[in-house]
């Protein structure tokens, strides 16, 4: 009367469309929290969900309850020393009085914040929501590397289309031989026997014949072995491999003087992330440079780049001057694609700014892929945009853009994008 | 150990994996054995899913189809959450009370698990969900599942319609009350999707002739003549919430009427499992322990398998002291199984206390007892009619009187001779669900002015309502559209005025700012 189904392999992910609904509900507050996270992550992890918490009583599902007071009268299990009548004090909240535990759990929910993980999809999701990334862009950035298919010798099962001929016949021969080298030995051994019988006693003696009749059941075992088996089937075998891509090299620039203030720092590292992103698109292997600098540049670790303060005025011509100078050092050859991307709130030293255009022109943008720059102001543009500009007609590979907020970087890559997606 | 029975067949697989034809075999066993103790069950469909698939079952509160809500997002993340980083186990099972009646196994049992699971849920369960009263009037297992398909597609249809934002708005407001959306005299009429599909229509312009009906009339001026004809409307309280929101809000649209009705339906057939929970349990625990020791008597179970068995089986019925760290109340497995164990022995091998506290079925044949007590009682009278001092002795069970206006608890009973009555009785009344929750019911309608209604708050033993209860008003306006003011009723019979939600604009609905 009962029946067994197999439900394993149908409907997955059936609370998809609920958790969907959650997390578009609770926007808000999941993105504070994405935020939050991109502030503290490094700009090279991004494939990775994330750990979300919200505020629990932003999410209740209010009922008519009871609440703490009023008469409550429990029984409780395992007494070992109460009688009636006696008194007892009241516990502190969350002993075992009934209406003590009622209000410790309920107000022990009320103030945890509700924690669960975000996808990787998910994550990103909300990351390029902020900056305002095209559809067709996200779903190019947001895919998994490619793979190809190489082969990877053989394997025993595999489908029909893969059999390998060759090697499942070697196979069959081999175990044919195996299987019959003893009946072929008793054969040699039972024809010779036969050439002595006929010899001496004659072709129609009974030994003579049963000798034959021996050969023949034999020469029938050797027969009955299979000329192939499924045992001897080898397939080729096939793995995915990651499509084999070249190294990048990225190179971080940023302005860390007195006037990039926090929230600048963290549009700039958005600015990073998504350029990184975009390359793990296309590079299996990248290198991340930081140079910061104000009136001198230095090479520093990521956690450096983004908190340290400095203060003092701006020489951007030191960064670039650093960049080319450790491009000849480290990153000559021609192994590395290399990309820039700077950031400034444009501020510089007067004098500088056509050094700049200098540096950048005739030593780096010949070396790179893509160099990126963002000017992060809200104010009217500095000097060095204006020498910028001069660069950007005679330069396909450079680009750049003012912006407020983040959702502004996107234009920046604009060039980058399209070239990726053609 | 008990002496084996001379060995017919051959004993089943004692693996701890579990393949097709073990649980295969396994469950013929135990359906053989199911039918010597006269189970009568819904036909049973087992269905093996993953642990994923369990997390999406929790989280539609384990129905196999239900419409969709964020509150049901989040319930899985929440589940999901704490099984990734092991804080809970899942449950082994979950029982569908549907014909036929659907279990899910997770894949991730162990055969001997798998064994008890089928016997505790798709014999256990299914066989009460069959037989107890509170079923068998309130829930309706061969349309359920139809409805809820009927359900799911009526609000999706909703949400292209009306915009997901709208549903889902009406749709928290439903939940808020859902609790209080149950009949609990009345009895409910069988739900069918054909018919639920034929009468949507009619009932959606008839609902709204009826209330526009209602509004119909014109203000009367002389507001003198109202005040001495006292309240008219409703002309008895009715504890119904959503019934009554469904069939008298002015201001709903006849599909914002049918998704009450469908949030109102889904309460009503949880309803009677909120009532039988100790009942239940003990039920399927009791007859997944006896049918397992009947094969291991019978040969046909290994050691191994037996053990393991146990050793889940004493997990589950495990009740700690009051006075451990993980005290969490009563245990309903616990209570239950050793209720129905009891039962069993008093029908069997009664002392003499026994026939004193229960002349009529000390003694009797327990299968037909067994059949009467599961047919005819809830927890709240099944404590009440079967708890025997043996039980309440073997428990230790105490009860504690907390009198807010009192500065110390008072011990107001206990295992001895004169507390046994009175410890059955607070325990009891612990399962009243009248008692577990506040009693609020529609008082008033101001037909002839603002159109306000008033509900009124009984408060049981003087205890309050929670914090959220503003929260519920609010939703409570939503619906209504009209101002809600909530009464409460003091013991003198003096009336307070406990809240009050305004709703000022006629279509504007609740203005959002107040319920986020």
């Amino acid at each position: 009367m009962a029946r067994i189904i197999d439900r394993r392999f149908d409907s997955k992910n059936k609370s998809a469309v609920n958790r969907q609904r959650f997390l578009r509900r609770f926007k808000k507050q999941i993105r504070r929290a994405v935020n939050d996270a991109i502030n503290g992550r490094s700009i090279r992890d991004l494939d990775n969900g994330e750990k979300i918490s919200i505020p629990a009583r932003d999410l209740g599902e209010p009922q008519f309850q009871h609440g703490r007071g009023g008469v409550w009268e429990q029984v409780f299990s395992g007494n070992d020393q109460f009688r009636s009548g006696d008194t007892i004090n009241r516990p502190p909240t969350g002993g075992g009085s009934g209406s003590g535990k009622g209000k410790a759990s309920k107000d022990g929910e009320g103030e945890d914040d509700f924690v669960f993980h975000l996808s990787r999809e998910e994550f990103l999701d909300i990351f390029f929501d902020d900056l305002a990334l095209p559809n067709l862009v996200r779903t190019q950035l947001a895919r998994i590397t490619d793979y190809r298919s190489q082969r990877a010798g053989y394997s025993t099962d595999g489908s029909p289309a893969n059999i390998n001929i060759i090697r499942s016949m070697r196979g069959a021969l081999g175990r044919r031989l195996a299987l019959g080298s003893p009946f072929h030995k008793q054969l040699r051994e039972l024809q010779k026997a036969l050439e002595e019988s006929i010899e001496k006693l004659g072709e129609d003696h009974d030994d003579t014949k049963a000798l034959r009749a021996e050969i023949a059941a034999l020469r029938a075992r050797i027969e009955a072995i299979p000329f192939i088996d499924s045992f001897d089937l080898r397939y080729n075998n096939r793995i995915r491999v990651p499509k084999p891509t070249t190294q990048a090299l990225m190179f971080c620039i940023m302005d860390v003087s007195g006037s990039m203030d926090e929230e600048k720092k963290s549009t700039a590292k958005r600015f990073f992330m998504l350029l990184y992103l975009f390359l793990t698109r296309n590079y299996e292997h990248i290198e991340v440079v930081f140079i910061r600098h104000h009136t001198t540049a230095k090479e520093v670790d990521e956690d450096e780049f983004f908190h340290s303060r400095e203060s003092g005025g701006t020489v951007v011509s030191s960064a670039l001057t650093l960049m080319q100078d450790l491009i000849a050092e480290r990153y000559t050859g021609g192994n590395w694609n290399i990309y820039g991307a700077q950031a400034s709130d444009g501020d510089n030293w007067d004098n500088d700014s056509p050094i700049c255009r200098e540096v950048l022109g005739k030593h780096i943008l010949p070396w790179c892929q893509y160099f990126a720059y963002i000017e992060i102001t809200p104010g009217e543009p500095q000097n060095l945009w204006r020498e910028y500009e001069k660069l950007v007609e005679s330069h396909p590979n450079f680009a750049m853009q003012r912006i407020e907020e983040p959702s502004q970087i996107y234009p920046v890559f604009r060039e980058l994008f399209k070239k990726s997606l053609a | 150990m008990k002496r084996r029975a001379p060995r017919k067949k051959e004993m089943l697989p004692d693996s701890s994996e579990w393949t097709f034809e073990a649980i295969d075999r396994y469950q013929e066993e135990i359906a053989r054995v199911a039918e010597h103790y006269r189970l009568d069950t819904y036909p049973i469909q087992i269905e093996i899913i993953t642990t994923e698939q369990m997390m999406d079952a929790y989280a539609s509160v384990g129905m196999p189809v239900n419409y969709h809500h964020w509150s049901f997002g989040k319930h899985f993340l929440a589940t999901e959450k704490g099984y990734k980083r092991g804080q809970m186990g899942l449950a082994y099972e979950i029982v569908i009370n549907s014909n036929p009646c659907i279990a899910y196994l997770m894949e991730e049992n162990t055969l001997p698990m798998q064994a008890l699971v089928i016997a505790h849920a798709a014999y256990g369960h299914n066989s009460f969900f069959k037989g107890n009263y509170l079923f068998q009037t309130w829930t309706n297992a061969d349309a359920i599942v139809d409805y809820l398909i009927f359900a799911r597609n009526f609000i999706t249809r909703c949400e292209e319609r009306y915009g997901e934002e709208e549903v889902e708005q009406l749709l928290d407001s439903c939940h808020a009350l859902m609790n209080l959306g149950v009949d609990r005299y009345r009895r409910p009429q069988k739900l069918s999707l054909a018919k639920e599909q034929m009468r949507q229509r009619e009932r959606e312009e008839y609902l709204q002739s009826q209330v526009n009906e209602l509004w119909r009339t014109l203000p009367h001026m002389d507001t003198r003549q109202q005040r001495s004809g006292e309240r008219n409307f409703p002309p008895e309280p009715e504890e119904n919430l959503l019934y009554f929101i469904e069939k008298h809000a002015p201001l709903l649209e006849p599909w914002q009427r049918e998704v009450v009705r469908i949030v109102r339906k889904v309460a009503q057939y949880f309803f009677p499992q909120r009532q039988t929970q100790v009942m239940n349990e003990g039920w399927a625990t009791f007859w997944h322990y006896t049918i397992l020791n009947h094969l291991y008597d019978e040969g046909l179970l290994a050691d191994s398998v037996m053990l393991e068995f146990l050793q889940s089986h004493t997990n589950v019925v495990y009740q700690p002291e009051y006075n451990k760290r993980w005290y969490n109340g009563i245990n309903p497995y616990a209570l239950g199984f050793a209720m129905w164990q009891d039962i069993k022995r008093i029908c069997e091998a009664p002392t003499d206390e026994d026939r004193a506290w229960f002349p009529e079925i000390a003694g009797t044949a327990w299968r037909d007892t067994f059949d009467f007590a599961m047919k005819n009682f809830k927890d709240e009278s099944f404590i009440a009619q079967f708890l025997s001092p043996k039980l309440i002795r073997d428990f230790r069970f105490f009860a504690v009187l907390d009198d807010e206006g009192e500065d110390r608890l008072q011990v107001s009973a206990i295992h001895d001779e004169s507390g046994y009555r009175k410890v059955r009785e607070i325990l009891s009344e612990q399962y009243n669900l009248g008692a577990r929750e506040p009693n609020i019911q529609v008082w008033n309608v101001d037909l002839r002015g603002d159109r306000s209604i008033t509900l009124r708050h009984q408060p049981y033993r003087q205890r309050p309502l929670g914090d959220s209860a503003d929260e519920v008003m609010k939703h409570f306006a939503r619906l209504w559209g009209f101002t809600v003011r909530l009464e409460s009723v003091e013991d003198d019979g003096s009336i307070e005025l406990l809240q009050e939600a305004r709703i000022e604009k006629r279509h504007a609905g609740i203005p959002e700012s107040s319920l986020d």
